[in-house]
């Protein structure tokens, strides 16, 4: 057991490693222009949102829609806070801050709301994340309302997008395996059960709600650091349902599901910039066609294996006390 | 001094009165059977007493080490917490997952380590989670479902599946076991073999345990007492003994057959 618990982990640094390489390396010989760049950053930001949002609706079964609200928290703290001090600590305090933030108001939104059920919680989060969205329109002399803020000053780059994206994937997917996730899972399976087994499943519900928001919020950061410029519109209704749109395309219960969407996505919306006219049609037609042939998602509740590289690994290396 | 006493608990729905003035002991370490016709309103007092419903009136008492606490209208997992489990009547697994965490999920009261510790897996997490993976194993060794820890529940057949539920309820460490219809839909051989797993347990674990059940072999059999209700009143109380030879048990739910039903 734990010799392969080891072995998985050596592998997972291997291959997060590699990538950072390899990118860093491409980036570096101008093969990924800047173009691209923004494609990657929009990427990362929606693995983030799309694996917070999967907590949520897919392991603690809340059907939440008002992901881009707590976006919205992160982006705006972030921006504020480097707006007025504009230097690598203010960004990292800014990131956190918002996450913070967001968690907060996560928490205060969830409390009452986490109650509902089922489409009685979607319209209730649909509702909360709208208000947050008019706060910040009306909020003029602090987030200059609909014209948003602009020049923000930009630290994201290709290492701090790989270095929250990561971030955030550990530490959910550690979360899921863990007793605290398989309490939030089990309220997903069958609440009443759960409950008659000991588990409080409002707290987990609400905890579920608070770690999504926080990462939300992080995502939200990265994106005003990113993009130099927010405003209300951005997080609007539409937001919330294109995080959605890649959980639900992934796989509800699927993390490598979420990731695999979320990289899928960003590059198919990448090349269906050659037909600008009838891209959103496209994309509409490939999203209905995936859902026609994999209803539960691309991944299910599945995850990657890593036993091919386990194998690929004993066969390299000789056998040595294997588990 | 009794484990569990339930004085004059009361229950109504709208204008139907599931539930009326039931009256009932258990002492440590009894195993007792509650009975009664279809929809006489059993699994209503289980599910009263397991926190699922609130009663409309009447308390119920649970005095586990000498701490005596009233539980009526706690929450189903405080009321666990303390020390009550159950099964459920219709068959209530976390389907679309593994036995293991079937059994692993219902341990999560015991498990010490924070959130922290669970989003960066420090030592505590792998230390706790490895003890808690050998409790749950050995547990469903106790049930002969050691070798099927990986399957989802919902592939087990269906004796199974009620094992697990016990295996489950077993994991929150309880001193009170309810056990509602543990042996519905299962064929006379099976129905033997659960009849014995129940009294082993019960000595194995030191339980005390309430269980419904139809099936009058298994009541007769292991109860040492039983309560009969019919629409929502107790009409009896007594050993198997009495209880078949009870002259309103007979007349309002056993019929002629009752003389004939230990065997």
């Amino acid at each position: 057991m734990g010799n392969k618990a080891k072995s998985n982990l050596a592998i997972k640094i291997i291959l997060l490693a590699a990538t950072f390489v390899i990118i860093q390396l491409l980036i570096f010989l101008d093969v990924i222009n800047d173009y691209l760049q923004a494609t990657m950053a929009t990427i990362c930001i929606n693995i983030i949102l799309a694996v917070s949002l999967n907590l949520i609706t897919g392991f603690t079964g809340q059907f939440s829609l008002g992901h881009a609200g707590f976006m919205s928290i992160g982006a705006y703290t972030c921006a504020l806070i480097t707006l007025r001090n504009p230097t690598l600590p203010g960004f990292i305090i800014g990131v956190f801050a918002g996450a913070v933030m967001a968690a907060l108001i996560g928490g205060i939104v969830g409390l009452p709301t986490l109650r509902l059920r089922g489409d009685y919680l979607a319209i209730a989060t649909l509702g909360m994340s709208e208000i947050i969205r008019i706060v910040f329109l009306n909020l003029d002399s602090i987030t200059n309302g609909a014209a948003g803020l602009q020049d923000i000053p930009q630290f994201t780059n290709w290492i701090w997008l790989f270095i929250f994206t990561t971030g955030t994937v550990l530490v959910i997917s550690n979360f899921i395996k863990s007793s605290h996730g398989r309490a939030c899972i089990s309220v997903r399976e069958d609440e009443i059960a759960a409950e008659a087994m000991g588990i409080n499943s409002t707290r987990y519900k609400v905890i579920a709600f608070i770690i999504g928001s926080f990462f939300a919020g992080i995502a939200g950061a990265l994106y005003a650091s990113t993009f130099n410029f927010i405003d209300p519109k951005i997080f609007g209704f539409s937001k919330s349902i294109d995080v959605l749109v890649v959980v639900v395309l992934g796989g509800l219960g699927s993390i490598s599901g979420s990731i695999i969407a979320a990289v899928l996505l960003g590059i198919i919306t990448t090349y269906l910039q050659a037909f600008a006219n009838i891209q959103m049609i496209l994309y509409s037609v490939l999203l209905i066609i995936i859902m026609i042939f994999r209803p539960q998602g691309l991944m299910g509740s599945k995850e990657v294996s890593l036993s091919i590289f386990s194998k690929l690994g004993s066969i390299i290396k000789p056998k040595k006390g294997r588990a | 001094m009794a484990l569990l006493s339930v004085n004059k608990l009361t229950k109504s729905f709208g204008g139907l009165t599931a539930v009326l003035n039931v009256n009932m002991e258990i002492n440590q370490g009894e195993l007792v059977g509650l009975i009664g016709p279809n929809g006489a309103g059993k699994t209503t007092v289980f599910n009263l007493i397991t926190g699922m419903y609130e009663p409309t009136s009447g308390t119920i008492t649970l005095d586990s080490n000498g701490i005596k606490k009233e539980i009526q209208g706690l929450k189903p997992y405080t009321i666990c917490n303390i020390g009550l489990a159950r099964t459920f009547q219709n068959i209530r697994l976390f389907k679309d997952l593994t036995v293991l965490d079937n059994v692993r999920i219902a341990m999560h009261k015991n498990v010490k380590y924070g959130l922290f510790s669970s989003f960066f897996h420090l030592p505590s997490h792998s230390r706790e989670e490895a003890l808690l993976t050998r409790k749950s194993l050995e547990l469903l060794e106790i049930l002969k479902l050691d070798h099927k820890k990986d399957e989802l529940a919902r592939n087990l057949p269906y004796g199974e599946q009620r094992h697990l539920e016990i295996a489950r309820a077993l994991a929150t460490n309880p001193v009170l076991l309810l056990l509602d219809e543990p042996a519905a839909g299962m064929n006379p051989a099976e129905t033997a073999q659960l009849t014995e797993l129940i009294s082993w347990i019960r000595k194995e674990f030191n339980l005390t345990i309430l269980l419904i059940e139809h099936d009058m072999s298994l009541v007769m059999k292991i109860c040492e007492r039983i309560y009969v209700l019919d629409y929502g009143m107790v009409i009896a109380e007594g050993t198997p003994e009495e209880i078949k030879n009870n002259k309103r048990v007979i007349e309002a739910y056993l019929g002629e057959d009752m003389s004939n039903a230990g065997d």
